[in-house]
């Protein structure tokens, strides 16, 4: 086997209060495709900006062709040869093929005025290579998402990377756009190039990888030769931990059947969604990124209402057509990112509080300020929320503050029914328990619970019934107690049954 | 609410009454009463205007229409008073506020519904309501003479020492603060332009909010149209040209943000007064009329230097001593604790 190109040793990364990467080695070699495989949060992403200069790392040593190397920007990654294709394109739509491949490093004549003509003539050229017939002068927003990983591929090539890394390339293609991706990567592996191959799909991994590095927790749990683990061998390697323990569920009686749900379903992102949901129940909906569990709850809510279904709340048939309708029916929707999609930072506390349901605070002609404060005291003092007064601006509060503000302004709305979109994402893990007791209150209180988690400890630990959703779909449904994570997660991902 | 009065808007304030107080101590004439009520007499449009321009900023938005609306339902308001003399005082001026609520309307219609960006459809209004004095006077003009007596005598009379005008802006001042602060469609306007996505979550309508907020800003328009005609006796298509820009002048002194969301009532009141006062200081002052322009310009951007630095985000109460103390650490190391 050849040399490697590109080492990693000993790579450690942490973040305030998260430890994202921990003594991680891996090694690329020329012409080999390497899959890096773990569940959201494993570490995969923390390791592609790492390589790519985004991020530097706390301790370890990267090596490019045996010489060790810091990368401070991006720019100094594309000079060593690494580049990589991200997940959802960050280029330029209004620009065309060519400024986009050489965005950054255009070639210039001798006044210093860009060589256009040359530009698209290497632009043919690398786009060529790959067997892309796409016009350089063309501009890139009337390009597919697949043509656009085409461009983003030839932009690598633009570069002379040795190292291209793919971080999920197929999950917005075809079948058929997948078949032509993988032609490009064999023969990018032909001509030496090493490859990272980041995917959730199985069936992907093991039909284009040659190697595989497996991460949990920020930590290597396995690597070697693709031929030499079957899939059942890799979901316990992602899952592998006794996740039963690590959140003590609270015992909550479970009463009625409050919300029922039958076939949800819109045009392009979920369809038949079907469950009851009784109260003080934890209903957990895993799957991986991009499986239409936030769409389908969206749906739900009334944010991009559903086309087909029907929703029964109390035994009373709803009619959803906006937000507005789901508040007053009692279902409440805590976003994923609660800081953008639910902060209103330039109000305070006490008008974020009252915001989703203001007409409860109106008295004759006007809104009570004393009704008003009344209930924010209440929500604030439950929630733990630390600021001098409760008019403060939400801009002045600490992030974990802010987030304890937009679940007081759903609980404000007394729901019923109440969806927690990611509760507990990108917060550290003592913050987390806290949030995971809260969320056994809730239920405990009598409370619906909809828990969209994609961390398997998490729901495992929380849901009394999960449902796995894949390509928009239900897939699979769990009762507590009678599922282990390696047949959850064969369930999202698709891994086939009988060899786990 | 609190406090922010005790910032900007108390800052402001003082500003204010130092400047009145040094222009008086030049000259006395400037603190007499007569000439305090003919600069509120003045200023009071552009109170009315400012407030309503900052419910469309609020919103993200901005209403460059505000000075040809009013023209235009100035216009008709003169007509009807030249053409149908004997229609009471009271539906002509109706006619005025309907005339503006209707273009505004349009402005709303066209942001809400249609999508376009604001400044791209009231700058296209602006010349259409402009052009359509111009049609509708056949390039004359209406003057003192062909008006109405009532009709122009009602901005100058006054009912306890204050002019009219002065009279209808206090009242419009605290109805937009009561809108704005104690209904639910009034903070509306604030959830929208602090957060539109984080509003629509919450059931509010982006659309609808924005339409309310032109047509607002339609109808007061025409109300203070027909105050701009009937006051000075002359209505044609050129009347209060490039007005719209000192009305958002006045918002931007006042800390309404362009970027949305942020504003209060109390402020814009006091932006509009910082402008009227200037106007009226800088004759006084013997400001060659040549300066005078380029010297507002110049407060105007001073102001807008202060609250930008004023925008700059705020520390975060953190630590808990801060928390306690309810101050920033900027404050708190002023205070060198």
């Amino acid at each position: 086997m050849p040399d490697p190109v590109l080492t990693l040793t000993g790579v450690s990364k942490s973040f305030p209060g998260v430890r994202a990467l921990h003594d991680v080695s891996l090694s690329l070699t020329p012409g080999r495709v390497t899959a890096l495989i773990g569940e959201n949060g494993a570490g995969k992403s923390t390791i592609v900006k790492i390589l790519t200069g985004i991020y530097r790392p706390d301790a370890g040593e990267i090596r490019v062709k045996g010489e060790a190397r810091h990368f401070a920007s991006p720019r100094d990654a594309w000079a060593a040869g690494i580049a990589a294709i991200h997940q959802e394109t960050v280029m330029f739509d209004e620009l065309t093929v060519a400024e986009n491949i050489f965005m950054g490093h255009m070639p210039v004549g001798p006044t210093g005025a860009v060589d256009w003509a040359g530009m698209r003539a290497r632009s043919a050229d690398l786009l060529n290579r790959i067997d892309a017939p796409i016009p350089p002068a063309f501009p890139l927003k009337r390009l597919s998402v697949a043509q656009k990983h085409l461009v983003e591929i030839a932009r690598a090539l633009s570069h002379d990377a040795q190292v291209v890394i793919m971080d999920e390339p197929t999950a917005a293609l075809s079948a058929n756009e997948i078949d032509d991706l993988f032609r490009i990567v064999a023969q990018l592996k032909a001509e030496g190039h090493a490859i990272v191959f980041i995917s959730h799909k199985f069936d992907e991994i093991f039909r284009i990888a040659d190697d595989f590095v497996c991460l949990r927790d920020g930590e290597k749990v396995g690597d070697g030769p693709i031929a030499s683990v079957n899939e059942a061998q890799l979901v316990r390697m992602m899952v592998g931990r006794p996740v039963d323990q690590v959140f003590p569920k609270r015992e909550v009686p479970i009463g009625d059947v409050v919300l029922s749900v039958k076939n949800l379903s819109n045009a392009t992102e979920y369809a038949d969604v079907s469950f009851d949901l009784r109260k003080g129940e934890i209903l957990g909906l895993y799957g991986l990124v991009g499986a239409g569990r936030t769409e389908a709850m969206q749906g739900l809510f009334g944010i991009t209402p559903m086309t087909r279904g029907t929703v029964t709340l109390e035994g009373r048939r709803l009619s959803i057509g906006s937000p507005s309708d789901a508040i007053r029916a009692g279902i409440s929707y805590v976003p994923e990112d609660r800081q953008d999609q639910g902060a209103i930072l330039s109000l305070g506390i006490r008008e974020n509080i009252t915001l989703a349901n203001l007409g409860k605070y109106v008295r004759g002609l006007f809104l009570s300020r004393a009704l008003e404060m009344t209930e924010t005291r209440r929500l604030g003092r439950r929630l733990a929320v630390k600021a001098a007064n409760w008019e403060q601006r939400l801009a002045e509060l600490s992030g974990g503050n802010q987030q304890k503000v937009v679940i007081a302004k759903w609980l404000a709305t007394r729901p019923k029914v109440i969806v927690l979109d990611e509760p507990t994402k990108g917060i550290d893990i003592g913050s987390k328990a806290a949030v995971h007791d809260f969320i056994g209150e809730l239920a405990g209180d009598g409370l619906a619970v909809v828990l969209i988690s994609s961390e398997l400890p998490e729901v495992m630990g929380l849901a009394d019934r999960l449902i796995v959703m894949k390509e928009g779909r239900m897939v699979e449904e769990f009762q507590r107690g009678r599922w282990s994570a390696e047949e959850i997660v064969g369930a999202a991902t698709g891994a086939r049954k009988e060899a786990a | 609410m609190t406090a922010l009065l005790k910032s900007r808007e108390l800052i402001l304030a003082l500003i204010l009454a130092i400047a009145v107080a040094a222009i008086g101590a030049y000259d006395s004439v400037f603190v007499q009463w007569q000439n305090i009520s003919d600069m509120l007499t003045e200023t009071s449009v552009l109170f009315m205007m400012a407030l309503a321009q900052m419910v469309v900023i609020l919103t993200r938005g901005i209403d460059l229409s505000v000075a040809a609306n009013l023209a235009l339902s100035g216009f008709v308001a003169a007509l009807v008073s030249q053409y149908y003399p004997d229609v009471p005082l009271v539906l002509m001026i109706a006619t005025g506020v309907a005339v503006g609520l209707l273009l505004g309307m349009i402005n709303g219609g066209l942001i809400a519904i249609l999508g376009i960006p604001p400044i791209v459809v009231t700058l296209g209004t602006l010349a259409v309501y402009r052009g359509m004095i111009i049609i509708l006077a056949g390039g004359d003009q209406v003057n003192a003479s062909e008006m109405g007596v009532e009709f122009q005598a009602f901005p100058k009379q006054a009912f306890l020492g204050l002019t009219t005008p002065i009279w209808i802006a206090i009242g419009v001042t605290i109805l937009f603060w009561l809108f704005l602060n104690l209904t639910r469609t009034g903070r509306g306007f604030y959830a929208v332009g602090g957060n539109p996505v984080a509003a629509r979550y919450c059931g509010i309508s982006q659309g609808w909010q924005e339409f309310l907020a032109y047509s607002i800003a339609g109808a007061v328009s025409g109300l203070c149209g027909y105050l701009w005609v009937a006051r000075y006796g002359v209505a044609y298509s050129e009347i209060a040209s490039g007005y719209e820009l000192t009305v958002i002048a006045a918002c931007v002194i006042g800390g309404v943000s362009i970027g949305g969301g942020v504003g209060t009532v109390a402020g814009t009141v006091l932006g509009a007064l910082f402008l009227g006062i200037v106007n009226t200081a800088l004759p006084v002052l013997q400001i060659s009329p040549f300066w005078q322009m380029a010297i507002a310009g110049a407060v105007i951007l001073a102001a807008v230097v202060i609250n930008a630095r004023a925008e700059r985000r705020p520390d975060k109460l953190i630590l808990p001593e801060a928390r306690r103390l309810g101050r920033t650490s900027r404050a708190m190391r002023r205070a060198g604790t």
